[in-house]
């Protein structure tokens, strides 16, 4: 458990660097009138909101690697080899990221007709990531790497399964928004939606990236050096 | 200390707190069933969660029945005893409390409590209820599917979960129960979202984190702790459900069943214990962090007293929360984990005392020199106070590792869970009832029924609890359906649970009261007016009783104070609301 | 006024209750006494903080009740106070955590020298393996597992063939001898406890868990499982006899090692696969 303790530690350490600025120390009983209230400029709730949820999904993978790794410590795993494709596909995801980025970007320059080309293109890179996906787990499956075969495909199968759920959720998002976009000229309000899922995006592929490193062995051995390095 | 200390700090412009657009009701079906008003949806999950918590309790009779005479019902069999069990113990717990609390309470009392209009994601909190609805009615399914609903106890353990020496383990039972807490984690994560945000975003102008009612305080850390914690029993629910359905060996090693090999292979148990319990104990804080902060605010309220050590209390709940995240093995000692584990959950258990301890403390020390008015809302609060001590002092008996050996898995545990999150925090939702419903209604509760309800409540759940620590101690394991020929349990122990049935029999009983109470007032209760209790919070000021959609009429309300200032030397009345624009005030700073 | 005389009574009864009832644990025929200390201790500690918040609450309701015309105290806080009860109440808690932890270091700490007593729980049977004349327990393995060798030992290891095997039987142990309780499972969770020995531990399929205890008088105890094992939990019981040296002995060399049991289970009609039929239907 000790990456999921260390996940929510820093989940802790955000949350008490905010409880920080938040006078937790003062005497509200000695303090009448409504200017002790210092919020400034509020963020917008949508984005606390994905902020929140975005914790929530960082828990919920770093439970599951937690179970990763104290599973991988039972003597029946047998690492699969994975398929090359996987490369391509961590280049789709990211090259959908950037293009997320570039659609926040040219919204927020006002270039209407370039943030439409754009959402299209991420959402493009999207159906490719999934479609590689599933080919990869055809290519296991078609090698003999089948989902009860040994813990290391179970583990397999269930964190790219549950990655490509996140990443089919926000495609649903990304689809409505790009369908709008394409309809009505661009407002504040969507603006904030495509920079909604730029961060969304931007965290599948930070996601995508560990559980591809674990995959691969390297979070392992990064593991394994932290290990060495407190002992 | 005697100081004058209002217009400090008016250099700083008032922040503006933006009005919402409001989600607007077109017909009756958006307006009463697929509401987006937070009202609408906390009087949602609340039927919802009592309806299946008389499930609940119904169940908690068959068991007791069976338990105190054992042999008498030929309708409990062993299979229908551990299905009831399960049920029983999983519905009080995720179905109804966490739904209740934070379902119910925190949409009814947060954007009051705060001063917003609605919650800030009015759409994802109607999802929210239906998902649940649904979680709620796929549990229920399982009563009727092949093989009936699972019978693995409340904590699911693998292997025997997923095997066919458990009931619902080879049949519908366990798959059913596993999807019907996807479900359930999935709605609650959106409403939490909501509570959450709301918290943060929507309060009223002037309503700092230190004005907050410590109602909010408790809502609100119990839902991070939850948002943070349910993951891990999701991913424990959909391994299991991968084990049994799709062969997987998780948490399944290489097993025989009934004299045959099965496919399994090098899984851990004890891996599941680990996820399972890294929510599990979160979760008991999860129900017990809103009534710590619903529970202040009664006894404050109706004590005229402003709550004792108001930023002890914030802290506490803080750290609470946060330590409840690294103490989840001390329900695993005599698991087979590694035993030098013990060493650092023992002590992480026991520091977790002292913060509890002083709001223990705090609570009583609020009644000190008050001005007690013994309503019900205040009875129910010291009937609180009496049942979590007791439960919390035998915490410590389970969480000291030692101790824990001879005393795991037997009546003692089950006495200590019941006392601590079940009596204690139900304790405090009725409380909050007869407080609240007067708000919800315009109407208040007779109070000779909640006299009956209160008394018989009370009294009957410490009969049938204090007297089951005992049975625990003598030895008498947990999960018994019957317990059977034994040499070292003295005939005796079969009187005392004969005892504590009918105990059960009667407080169940004393339930329907309250039940006919509720629908009975609703018509014939007596007018409440606006703020019966002369309480100072924000949703005692609402212009209209029942507040309307939009809480607050054409302005939202501008916050001045704390939400404590009860019998404020030199005010003319025994409180002062927290949107009361009085300039200045004496106020009296503790010896310190 | 109701309520400060029920809240006395409460608080008095209970205390009454545990000072007067029958109900108590059963007298202790093993080692772990401490443990028993430690309980007594908690006892005095909790049962004082029970009280004295009990009857600091009911003097509460009683002195400052609503009076007409009644006000009361404005007081935010007091740090003095709340220091002396945090203090207070650590030092409480650190009274029962530090002999906590001194004999849970005991609990897990096993004598050199102790015997090794293998016990294997299945859906709802309780069986026992004691080393034979090479002093080794041979190994084991779930997959080993048949009708003949329901414990699933290792043919190939000759320090098994030795091992004597008491299927559903009785286990006995020598009175002042410590013990190392090894705890395997071939199904499903179990747990053994013996409430005289007060010692209890999960046994988990594919592991070997643990506990150690020196039996300290001599006597018939009864076994129970105390983890939820399935429809059969509660008939899941076994015997343990504590002896004499002198009658351990004696019992010892009328068991049956595994190559007797397995020649006469070749030979057809076993005990051993009489018990387990029965047990599987």
């Amino acid at each position: 458990m000790t990456i999921a303790t260390v996940f929510l530690a820093a989940v802790a350490a955000v949350i008490v660097w905010w409880l920080a600025h938040q006078q937790l120390l003062s005497k509200p009983w000695l303090e009448v009138g409504h200017a002790y209230d210092r919020r400034r400029e509020p963020m917008p709730p949508a984005k606390i909101g994905l902020a929140v949820f975005l914790a929530v999904v960082g828990s919920l993978f770093s439970l599951a690697i937690s179970a990763y790794f104290m599973r991988m410590a039972s003597s029946d795993w047998g690492q699969l080899p994975l398929p090359g494709l996987l490369w391509i596909n961590t280049g789709i995801l990211a090259l959908g990221s950037v293009a997320l980025h570039a659609a926040k970007l040219e919204s927020q320059r006002r270039h209407d007709e370039a943030t439409r080309t754009i959402l299209l293109a991420a959402l493009a890179t999207g159906l490719a990531f999934l479609t590689g996906q599933v080919l990869a787990w055809r290519a296991l499956t078609a090698a003999g790497y089948f989902l009860a075969g040994n813990p290391a495909n179970s583990f397999f199968y269930m964190l790219t399964g549950m990655h490509g759920l996140h990443i089919v959720g926000g495609l649903f998002a990304l689809g409505r928004l790009t369908a709008r976009a394409w309809s009505v000229p661009l407002d504040r309000r969507m603006r904030l939606s495509i920079e909604l899922c730029a961060i969304y995006w931007h965290f599948m592929l930070l996601v995508w990236l560990v559980l591809f490193g674990l995959f691969s062995g390297w979070a392992g051995n990064v593991v394994d050096f932290c290990r060495q390095l407190l002992t | 200390m005697v100081d004058v200390r209002s217009g400090i700090g008016e250099a700083l412009p008032p922040p503006e707190v933006e009005d919402v657009e409001l989600y607007h009701p077109h017909s009756w079906w958006t307006r009463y069933v697929f509401s987006q008003d937070a009202k609408v949806i906390a009087i949602q999950y609340g039927t919802t969660a009592t309806a299946i918590g008389m499930v609940a309790l119904a169940l908690s009779w068959l068991i007791r029945l069976q338990l105190g005479f054992p042999g008498t019902f030929e309708l409990i069999d062993a299979d229908a005893y551990y299905q009831f069990i399960t049920m029983h113990g999983m519905i009080m717990v995720i179905y109804l409390l966490t739904a209740l609390f934070l379902g119910g309470f925190g949409n009814y009392l947060i954007p009051l409590m705060v001063g917003a209009r609605d919650m800030v994601f009015p759409y994802a909190n109607m999802l929210s209820y239906w998902i649940y609805l649904l979680a709620v009615l796929v549990l229920v399914a399982s009563f009727f599917a092949p093989g009936g609903p699972t019978g693995a106890g409340w904590t699911l353990y693998p292997p025997q979960a997923v095997l066919s020496g458990t009931p619902g383990g080879k049949d519908w039972g366990i798959i059913l129960m596993l999807s019907s807490l996807i479900i359930f984690i999935i709605g609650f994560t959106m409403g939490g979202l909501n509570y959450v945000v709301t918290v943060l975003q929507g309060r009223a102008r002037g309503m700092t984190l230190m004005r907050m009612p410590l109602t909010v305080w408790g809502i609100f850390t119990a839902t991070v702790m939850a948002l943070l914690a349910f993951p891990a029993l999701f991913v424990a629910c959909v391994m299991m459900l991968f084990d049994r359905l799709l062969g997987t060996s998780f948490f399944m090693p290489a097993i025989i069943e009934m004299g045959e090999q099965l496919q399994y292979g090098g899984g851990s148990p004890i891996l599941f214990q680990h996820l399972f319990w890294f929510f599990g104990h979160p979760e008991v804080y999860i129900v017990a962090l809103p009534a710590f902060g619903i529970v202040s605010d009664l006894i404050s309220t109706h004590a005229r007293k402003n709550i004792f050590g108001y930023r002890m209390m914030v802290w506490a709940i803080v750290i609470i929360g946060g330590l409840s995240f690294i103490v989840w093995a001390h329900h695993m000692y005599v698991s087979g984990m590694n035993p030098y584990f013990g060493f650092f959950f023992a002590t992480t258990t026991l520091i977790i005392a002292v913060p509890t301890a002083i709001k223990v403390y705090n609570w009583v020390l609020t009644l000190w020199r008050g001005n007690i008015h013994l309503t019900l809302p205040m009875l129910f609060a010291l009937a609180f106070i009496v049942t979590f001590v007791n439960g919390g002092l035998t915490g410590l008996f389970l969480g000291n590792v030692v101790v824990d050996v001879p005393l795991s898995d037997t009546m003692f545990v089950v006495a200590h869970f019941h006392m601590v999150m079940g009596v204690a925090p139900i304790m405090v939702i009725f409380g909050a009832i007869y407080h609240w419903y007067p708000k919800i209604t315009g109407r208040m509760l007779n109070e000779v029924l909640g006299h009956i309800h209160f008394w018989v409540t009370f009294i009957g759940a410490y009969a049938i609890f204090f007297p089951m620590h005992y049975v625990g101690l003598v030895g008498v394991p947990r999960r018994y359906y019957e317990l059977g020929e034994t040499t070292f349990v003295p005939e005796s122990v079969h009187d005392l649970n004969a005892f504590i049935t009918v105990a059960a029999l009667i407080v169940g009983a004393a339930q329907i009261v309250f039940l006919f109470n509720l629908a009975w007032s609703l018509r014939h209760g007596r007018e409440a007016g606006g703020n019966p209790w002369r309480a100072t919070t924000l949703e005692w000021q609402t212009p209209e009783t029942p507040p309307p959609h939009g809480n607050w009429g054409k302005e939202l309300p501008v916050v001045y104070r704390w939400a404590y200032d009860y019998s404020v030397p030199g005010a003319p009345e025994d409180f002062i609301p927290q949107n009361h624009p009085t300039p200045g005030r004496l106020s009296h700073e503790g010896a310190s | 006024m109701a309520v400060v005389v029920i809240l006395v009574l409460l608080a008095l009864g209970s205390v009454l209750f545990h000072v007067l009832s029958p109900w108590w644990w059963t007298p202790i025929a093993s080692n772990w006494n401490y443990i028993d200390n430690t309980i007594i201790i908690t006892f005095w500690i909790t049962g004082f903080a029970f009280v004295a918040v009990v009857l600091f609450m009911a003097y509460c309701v009683l002195r400052f009740r609503h009076r007409p015309g009644a006000t009361a105290d404005y007081e935010p806080e007091n740090r003095r106070l709340e220091s002396w009860l945090a203090t207070g109440t650590t030092l409480g808690v650190a009274a029962m955590l530090t002999p906590g932890l001194f004999v849970w270091h005991q609990f897990i700490t096993v004598p050199e020298g102790a015997t090794e007593v293998e016990v294997v729980g299945q859906q709802w049977l309780w069986s026992f393996r004691l080393s034979g004349a090479d002093g080794k327990l041979g190994t084991t393995e779930a997959r080993d597992v048949t009708p003949e060798n329901t414990l699933g030992l290792n043919r190939n290891d000759a320090a098994g063939l030795d091992d004597l095997i008491i299927e559903g039987g009785e286990l006995h142990l020598p009175v002042g001898k410590p013990v190392k309780i090894l705890l395997r499972s071939v199904d499903v969770l179990h747990d053994f406890y013996v409430p005289e020995f007060r010692a209890k531990m999960d046994m988990v399929p594919g592991m070997v868990t643990y506990f150690w205890l020196t039996p300290t008088r001599t006597g018939t105890f009864e076994i129970l499982c105390a983890e939820l094992c399935g429809t059969g939990h509660p008939q899941m019981r076994g015997t343990v006899v504590v002896d004499t040296e002198e009658d351990y002995r004696t019992w010892l060399s009328e068991q049956q090692t595994f190559s007797q049991l397995s020649a006469s289970a070749s030979s057809g009609a076993s005990k051993a696969t009489a018990v387990a039929a029965a047990t599987a239907q």
